[in-house]
């Protein structure tokens, strides 16, 4: 089975300190990681490839350097990683990322399934997933916990709802987003390490791929960032005083009164 | 398209704190734009000097927008009921419809679901589209994209809102992506600018750090999925007037993408989603054992039961009762943290709650910072003695 695993490189925290006085964003910096969820993308992909034969491809639009942590997937089983890498692709909202992976993906050739993350912690978006499918024509589930049985054309698989679960069964190739739960992603073994060295990641730019520069990045995006703003918390905690007991009666009387709570 | 203007540029470094990607640096006292500036423009007004050249392309595939008219709302329903977010869609899209002067309309897709049409008129909508065939009983990824999509470039509205739920945002993308036009992720606030008559859609980013205004300027529909439990619905009036539409579609067959199986596993009484109040308990409960003080403060008051993070991973709690980022998004009208610090990345799941009440034994715990009532105090004297207040005062 052919598998392609969409990685994204995302800020190591989300932890964004607000300077009081001038109200801008102080970021720590902090070192850059794979999506979370796409470390169980990549899990996923490698369980696959080990039951049913084949190969693991990692496929990310970003810059230059997210190279390194493609590499560092070939420790956890992943067998080819591919780098989408331009200054044609900055700016790039979740129509735009969508047409590039859709492009490099059209230039990797055949493939059975597309694994993605449920969506990445930095924008917290979930769109690329579904949007890529519909560029490349190919069904979607979201939210994939368990994939239940997977064989030449024919998946049938787990996808969280909000109250519960349900089970899709579609063709492949196909293209599933996972939550967390899906797996445990396995540490890097040595030998993985070794050979994630020697290495090569597959760097392609908007030319080799064939992408439409009109459909790229910034340009290719329909929605454009205006402004952004830290939010401002500006409810005082009215702080209540007294021991337990006291403490529990002053807070039952407010919400009573503010009629938030309701007598049966 | 951006560049750093040298000559103008001081040195101040104001624009390297406002970068939210840290994209921005000094070299020899001028800034200096990185590989992972992604052209946000957050930089360009905190620049005094003015030495920032920021360059948005002109999209030059300009259309003629005035065939686009009217707000819509995806009727998102489950067995046959219209979900609550829907109505509070119908509440926003009123106001944004007002605001243009277009009507508002309803997409409802199901299988003899008529009588919910009616109710949607009550709530605000002018028109429903109205969709009935047994095979779309069910959500379906493909069959609903397909008449979603159908519809779309038959009547051409210039706003779509969409509930912001698991359905909600698989749909969403697949649709906008089909139309090759912009989406903005769960959205918390929507406006129109008043000059340009653009939808102002602002999300929060980064786990709520960061709010983001976000526009579709050059395509249409503009399309937004939006958060449940923020925007009010309005009251029900069955005397309003509406219509209800019955569009010539053609109803996909032979789907390829089948749901064999439906199985819920939440077994609350009240789903969290649809939950008035919220307990919800942190590792300051010490405890698995503990969270029943939780369980049954949300017993006596009608709610529902979350937790953090820090629970879920310990086992105390399954972790469909996860609130945050990598959780569920609730927004209740009360909610209760009971000893969990306030992480931003639970806040993003919580803090749209109209009340917040904190209890917890650090005083300088986060979660103060956006409660609404702050209890000093240990969880597990306060919440018998709540228990206990609540069931003489309620019983
Ligand atoms: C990518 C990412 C995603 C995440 N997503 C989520 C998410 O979706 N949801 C989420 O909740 N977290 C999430 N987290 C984790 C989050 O950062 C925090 O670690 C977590 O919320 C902490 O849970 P807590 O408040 O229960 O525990 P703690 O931070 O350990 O806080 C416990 C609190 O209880 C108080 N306390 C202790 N004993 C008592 C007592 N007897 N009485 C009263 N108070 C007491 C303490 O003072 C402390 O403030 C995420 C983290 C990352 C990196
Ligand atoms: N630039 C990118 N390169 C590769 N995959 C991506 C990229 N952006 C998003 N994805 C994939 O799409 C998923 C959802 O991302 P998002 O829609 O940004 O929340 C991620 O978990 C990745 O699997």
């Amino acid at each position: 089975m052919n598998i392609i695993v969409c990685v994204k490189q995302v800020p190591g925290t989300n932890e964004v300190k607000i300077n009081r006085e001038t109200n801008t964003i102080v970021r720590e910096s902090a070192e850059a990681i794979i999506n979370p969820f796409d470390e169980h993308a990549i899990e996923e992909g490698v369980r696959l490839k080990e039951k049913t034969g084949g190969k693991v491809t990692v496929l990310s639009m970003g810059i230059p350097k997210v190279a390194d942590l493609l590499r560092e997937t070939i420790a956890v089983g992943v067998d080819d990683a591919v780098l989408l890498t331009d200054r044609a692709f900055a700016g790039a909202d979740t129509l735009a990322t969508s047409y590039a992976l859709a492009m490099g993906i059209r230039k990797l050739g055949e493939f059975d399934l597309i694994i993605c993350g449920k969506q990445a912690i930095d924008g917290d978006t979930a769109q690329v997933g579904p949007s890529l499918a519909e560029k490349l024509g190919i069904p979607h589930a979201t939210y994939v916990r368990k994939i239940e049985e997977i064989r030449d054309g024919y998946m049938r698989c787990q996808r969280m709802t909000d109250d519960g679960y349900e089970v899709i069964e579609m063709p492949l190739p196909a293209l599933i987003t996972v939550v967390k739960e899906i797996n445990e992603p396995r540490l890097p073994s040595i030998k993985g390490k070794l050979k994630a060295k020697k290495t090569e990641v597959k760097v392609l730019s908007a030319e080799d791929i064939g992408a439409d520069l009109n459909l790229c990045g910034l340009k290719g995006s329909a929605t454009q960032v205006i402004k952004t703003f830290t939010p401002v918390h500006e409810v005082k905690a009215e702080m209540i005083d007294g021991t337990a007991r006291e403490q529990a009666r002053t807070l039952v009387d407010k919400l009573l009164s503010m009629q938030f709570v309701k007598r049966t | 398209m951006i560049n750093i203007i040298y000559e103008k540029c001081i040195g101040c470094g104001l624009c390297v704190r406002e970068c939210p990607f840290n994209a921005i640096k000094l070299e020899d006292r001028k800034a200096v734009i990185l590989d992972n500036c992604t052209l946000c423009g957050s930089c360009v007004s905190s620049c005094k000097p003015g030495a920032i050249d920021f360059q948005k392309d002109k999209a030059d595939d300009s259309e003629d927008f005035s065939k686009y008219r009217g707000v819509w709302v995806f009727g998102e329903q489950k067995d046959n009921s219209v979900l609550q977010v829907v109505f509070e869609l119908l509440g926003e899209g009123r106001k944004l419809a007002e605001a243009l002067s277009v009507p508002l309309s309803v997409v409802l897709l199901g299988s003899e679901i008529e009588e919910q049409a009616k109710t949607l008129i009550a709530y605000g909508a002018d028109h429903v589209y109205l969709v009935e065939d047994k095979s779309l009983e069910n959500y379906n990824d493909e069959s609903y994209s397909d008449i979603f999509t159908q519809l779309i470039n038959k009547f051409k509205p210039e706003i779509v809102l969409i509930g912001a739920t698991a359905y909600g945002r698989s749909l969403a993308p697949r649709v906008a992506s089909g139309l090759n036009t912009g989406l903005t992720a769960d959205c918390t606030e929507l406006g129109i600018d008043p000059e340009t008559k653009n939808l102002l859609q602002t999300r929060p980013a980064f786990g709520g750090n960061l709010m983001a205004t976000i526009i579709c300027p050059n395509r249409r529909p503009q399309m937004a999925t939006v958060r449940p439990k923020v925007m009010k619905p309005l009251e029900a009036d069955y005397s309003r007037k509406g219509e209800i539409i019955r569009p010539d579609v053609k109803i996909p067959e032979n789907l390829q993408v089948k749901i064999t199986e439906t199985v819920h596993t939440v077994y609350e009484k009240v789903s969290l989603a649809e939950a008035d109040i919220i307990v919800s308990g942190g590792r300051g409960l010490g405890d698995a054992k503990n969270f029943e003080l939780v369980r049954e403060l949300a017993e006596v008051l009608g709610g529902a039961v979350g937790a953090s993070r820090a629970t879920v991973d310990a086992g105390w709690i399954d972790y469909s009762h996860q609130i945050g980022q990598t959780g569920r998004t609730v927004g209740p009208k009360v909610y209760f943290a009971c000893g969990i610090s306030g992480a931003v990345q639970h806040l993003a799941g919580m803090s749209s709650s109209d009340i917040i009440i904190a209890i917890n034994k650090d005083a300088d715990a986060p979660i103060f910072k956006i409660a609404t009532f702050g209890i000093v105090g240990d969880v597990l004297e306060v919440l018998p003695e709540l228990i206990k207040e609540f069931k003489a005062r309620l019983g």
